[in-house]
């Protein structure tokens, strides 16, 4: 029998394991704690618990589940918060209060309700692995697509439509060796990749509604982003900001061993928030997984890969999903705590020597992809990480392994975000690996003199700073800084500009800066130049909704052409 | 539950004792160990298995042997008794009485530790709390339910900060006031009692319960003091419907004992040799702040600490600051210069600044006043560097307004009286007046409608000292 021999914190060692397999799942003494096997030598085991282990003594019994850390995948993902082992935490309250209970077992999807299954093949159709069947409405904006099971091949013998609950059989496949039943649900292991055909290049922008991203930094759709910043600087508004805005159609937001009230105002506002295409409630497309600083630790290391795994579900869908993780240094530190009780030889700042294998493991997962499917189907999943770096140090292993494999660097500052220049990305040490090869979508699909303003903006920027300790730049450096880069989240209009936006606000803030160059250069004093109307005017376009910009921008253009025109003839006079 | 007692210590190691022949303590039991001269100590299992348990105590080794002391089990991880007894009471760091008053008994016993608070049943913490001082209500607001810590240095005045808010603060519209839940962990006796005193005068000492732990007191006890306070905090606040205010101070005396333990168990140290799990042990501590779903009571958490060398990156404000809710960060030059509170509002943040300010909570134009004062301030700033190398006379005209503006912030504005409390109006109205000088086109952050509506208009000299 196994049993309980030592205790130490998150890590508990078994004896009397004959049998078990790494990664088992077993539930652990008279509370019934969930907890995963890690370390194996004979029937010796050594277990890291997802609950905290007060309580637990010596020679309590252990039983194994025989099966690895899996979750459920179907109808009713969408609109969840989870605990980092997918126990739905609102069910969880009802039935252990308002603080987290132990022990608990809990469906992660409702056993009970009836999804109306619309069926999309008919019986006698040949079908095989990743083939839509059916689809069930999720919620108004998702229609939950029903998939053959992985390694299936055959025909359908039966297949109703109908309401069925997530457990009923909505269809039958013959094998050639057997007969599969197909529900609306169904389950797989958080720690393997859910698989795809192929992986393709990236193309799009995933547009996201801030400017300095969208303009200078894009992330692509199926692209990976790093977000490394020290505390106060902006990693979970930025976060947050991209779960609102970006214009993906499935989100997944882990909160990582961060605050409890930052899921708490996700889960307000969500609700209440809609979606600028759609107009539907943002939580409709919205997953939350949420294992908060003062959940146990180990189920911090388990939430990102259940997090992934229900993103990648929805990739093999065929829809975009991006996933959020805030923050992947507090998952690298629970695998440091564990790889610490566990005595493993310490790598770099006591992390295990795996943690570089293991980050660029994760954000493997992400990318533009052929799911399988008959169909060639595809999907993406696109990664943004945040990174805590210790004294907001970017030398540390967390960030070093991350940048390395992550293709967009968005670096936090905390200078700026001193001076409250939010979103305090600095715009000289970012950088998108995507960039250039989005520029042919946003000629396309923007404007063809997209690239070469941008250019043009950067420029100015990076001229700024090369001046910076002995005059500030004129008018043009900091119009770019003030009414482009800076955007305030809270502020309902700025909190989001379209991309059409952005391109006329940089086009006018640039016209502007040319006719002042000019100005000053013919002897005029940029004094005058601070006063004039359209200067004022400029200030108020990111607070100018979508749908009036349009006038104000033709408002700006005019009066900036003549206001110049008079100073100048002013001073030939 | 094992009643026996074990004699059979096998090694004592710093705050450790490992105990021989006891094959099923609970992890996280509590234990009685008792001293050959009869003294008692409380320790903590940090590690079980067959034969071995190590404990740790709550107290001083000194006076421990591997022979004649005897260890008892409890059978119970750790508890507080809670009743209402408890308001204007003293107690130590272990939550025995202090005064000379009775033994709290109760049949209500909470766990010390407990598990977390479901994200689920959070409510958005959004109250505004006046605190009648202009650096935090101005600039870096706090509301009911935050965790905001004060970052100080050795011999800044923190303590008069922390008990300005104490006394000062309020929720406007309502007469609920708040009870506080003072924790002293390893502070001086002289801090201690200061602390007492302005309890004392501000008539607030009925409604104070206090965990003192003092510098002479043994550095152990500092694990529990500031759960004790919590657990505290927590039985007022949900059971009591009260709105708590803890003051936990000073908390690099708490994460060093708590290095001390790790280092007595050998663990691979993390930065600066303090353990890889300092965050999550902090944020067991600061987590407990906060609002519930159906619950009229709140937790409202202060806590102080002392930055080692004044570097804000060391791990004790770094991890800190990482789980807070935002941090007051107190500065060197400020006290030199004489302003008083020395709070530096740029390094300063209160992440639930926006839950609890605008329209209908404090005025609409808070936000974009607050940004402008934060960025001129910052220009203000920049433009003092530059001035100290070229001298003022060549700084540009909007740069010596800048300038200009910088020095009266802090003079006029983060500086304020011991006794000096604002309303939110007097604080934003003081706001508006520094910057009566910029031309709108100096004001980005602010939208003319507000500056046209509140910037311009005269303000009463009365209004402003
Ligand atoms: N885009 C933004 N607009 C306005 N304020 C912001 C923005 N980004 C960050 N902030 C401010 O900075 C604070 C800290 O940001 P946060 O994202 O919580 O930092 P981090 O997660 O890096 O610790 C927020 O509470 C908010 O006041
Ligand atoms: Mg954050």
């Amino acid at each position: 029998m196994a049993v309980v021999a030592r205790i130490s914190g998150p890590v508990v060692v078994a004896t009397g394991l004959e049998g078990a397999q790494m990664y088992d799942v077993v539930r652990l003494g008279e509370m019934g704690l969930v907890g995963e096997i890690i370390r194996l030598e004979g029937d010796k085991g050594t277990i890291q618990v997802y609950e905290d282990t007060t309580g637990v003594r010596p020679g309590e019994k252990i039983v194994n589940t025989k099966r690895p850390l899996s979750i459920q995948l179907g109808p009713g993902l969408l609109t969840s918060i989870y605990d980092g082992i997918q126990r739905p935490l609102n069910i969880l309250r009802e039935e252990s209060g308002d603080f987290i209970g132990r022990g608990k077992i809990i469906p992660a999807l409702d056993q009970n309700k009836k999804w109306d299954f619309i069926p999309t093949s008919k019986k006698g159709d040949e079908v095989q692995q990743g083939q839509f069947i059916g689809e069930v409405q999720e919620t108004p904006l998702i229609k939950h697509k029903i998939m053959v099971p992985h390694s299936v091949k055959g025909q359908l013998e039966s297949i109703t439509e109908g309401k069925f609950n997530i457990n009923e059989i909505v269809a039958t496949v013959t094998t050639q060796s057997s007969k599969v039943e197909i529900g609306l649900s169904s389950w797989w292991t958080v720690r393997t990749p859910r698989p795809v055909l192929r992986k393709l290049p990236p193309e799009s922008p995933l547009l996201t509604g801030q400017r300095v991203l969208d303009t200078f930094f894009p992330v692509a759709k199926g692209g990976t982003a790093a977000i490394p910043g020290p505390f106060g600087s902006g990693k979970t508004v930025t976060q947050q900001q991209l779960a609102k805005w970006a214009d993906s159609e499935v989100i997944v937001y882990v909160g990582c061993g961060e605050r409890g009230n930052e899921m708490t105002e996700v889960l307000t506002t969500f609700p209440e928030l809609e979606d600028p295409k759609s107009k539907r409630p943002l939580m409709e497309r919205t997953m939350l997984v949420a294992n908060t600083s003062n959940m146990p630790v180990a189920a911090r290391e388990a939430s990102i890969y259940t997090g992934i795994t229900m993103g990648e579900y929805y990739r093999d869908m065929g829809y975009g999903v991006a996933l959020m993780a805030d923050s992947t240094s507090r998952w690298a530190e629970a695998l440091r705590e564990i790889s610490g009780r566990l005595e493993e030889m310490p790598g770099e700042e006591g992390y295990p020597a795996y943690l570089g294998r293991r980050l660029a493991e994760f954000y493997e997962r992400g990318g533009k992809a052929i799911v399988i499917s008959p169909e060639e189907r595809v999907g993406s999943l696109t990664l943004v990480g945040a990174v805590s770096p210790p004294g907001g140090d970017f030398s540390e292993p967390v960030s070093q392994n991350t940048l390395r494999v992550t293709r967009v660097f968005w670096a936090l500052d905390a200078s700026l975000a001193s001076r409250r220049h939010f979103p305090s990305i600095n715009w000289l040490t970012s950088y998108s690996l995507y960039a250039d090869d989005m520029g042919e979508w946003y000629s396309k699909e923007v404007s063809p003199d997209w690239i070469s303003l941008r250019k043009e903006a950067l420029e100015i920027l990076q001229r700024e700073s090369e001046l910076e300790e002995i005059v500030q730049l004129v008018g043009y450096a900091r119009s770019l800084r003030e009414d482009y880069l800076q955007q305030s989240a809270y502020d309902d209009v700025d909190t989001y500009t379209s991309i059409k936006k952005q391109f006329n606000m940089l086009s006018v803030i640039l016209e502007f800066g040319k006719l002042e160059a000019d100005a000053i250069k013919k002897g005029i004093r940029s004094s005058q130049i601070g006063g004039l109307e359209s200067r004022k005017l400029i200030s108020k376009m990111k607070w100018t909704p979508e749908n009036q910009i349009d006038k104000l921008l033709h408002e700006i253009r005019t009066s900036m052409r003549q206001e110049f025109e008079g100073l100048l003839i002013k001073v030939s006079q | 539950m094992s009643t026996i007692s074990f004699k059979t210590l096998s090694k004592i190691a710093g705050p450790l004792i490992f105990v021989e022949g006891v094959d099923n303590a609970a992890y996280g039991e509590m234990v009685e160990i008792k001293l050959e001269d009869g003294q008692r100590r409380e320790g903590q299992v940090l590690d079980t298995r067959k034969g071995l348990a190590v404990v740790q105590v709550f107290g001083p080794t000194l006076g421990l042997g591997t022979t004649g002391t005897s260890t008892r089990f409890l059978g119970h991880t750790a508890t507080l008794a809670v009743s209402d007894e408890m308001l204007g009471r003293v107690f130590d760091g272990l939550g025995n009485p202090r005064d000379n008053g009775p033994k709290i008994v109760s049949k209500q016993k909470f766990d010390l530790v407990g598990s977390g608070i479901n994200p689920y049943s959070r409510e958005q913490p959004s109250e505004f709390i006046q605190t009648g001082m202009s650096n935090i209500d101005g600039m870096n607001t706090l509301v009911r339910g935050q965790k905001l810590p004060i970052f100080s240095g050795a011999g800044l005045p923190h303590n008069m900060l922390a008990s300005q808010i104490a006394r000062q603060a309020k929720v406007r519209g309502t007469s609920e006031s708040f009870s506080v839940v003072f924790a002293a962990i390893g502070i001086t006796s002289e801090e201690a009692n200061f602390f007492v005193k302005q309890f004392e005068e501000s008539g607030a000492l009925g409604r104070t319960v206090l965990f003192l732990n003092l510098s002479s007191d043994p550095s152990m006890e500092r694990i529990l003091t500031p759960r004790l306070a919590l657990t505290t905090a927590e039985f007022l606040a949900y059971e009591r419907d009260m709105h708590v205010l803890v003051i936990l101070t000073d908390m690099t005396n708490y994460c060093e004992a708590l290095r001390e333990i790790a280092a007595a168990r050998e663990e691979v140290p993390g930065r600066r040799g303090y353990p890889g799990y300092m965050y999550t042990d902090l944020a067991s501590i600061y987590e407990r702040a906060g609002r519930i779903k159906g619950r009229k009571g709140s937790v409202t958490q202060i806590p102080i600490l002392t930055m080692p060398a004044d570097d804000i990156t060391h791990p004790i404000p770094d991890l800190t600051g990482y789980i807070t809710e935002g941090q007051i960060v107190l500065s060197r030059d400020l006290q030199r210069a004489d302003i008083h509170p020395p709070a530096d509002v740029l390094t300063s943040l209160s992440r639930l600044m926006n839950q609890g300010i605008g329209k209908g909570r404090t005025r609409e134009d808070h936000r974009s006043l607050a940004d402008q004062l934060y960025s001129t301030y910052a220009q203000g700033k920049d433009a003092r560097a530059l001035a100290a190398i070229v001298g003022e006379e060549a700084l540009s005209e909007l740069d010596r307004k800048f300038l200009r503006i910088a020095n009266n912030f802090e003079r006029k504005f983060v500086n304020q009286g011991f006794d000096e409390d604002r309303s939110i109006e007097e604080t934003l109205n003081i706001g508006w007046e520094l910057l009566a000088e910029l031309s709108d086109a100096d004001m980005k952050r602010i939208k003319p409608e507000l500056i046209e509506k509140y910037g311009r208009k005269k303000i009463s000299p009365k209004e402003v000292e």
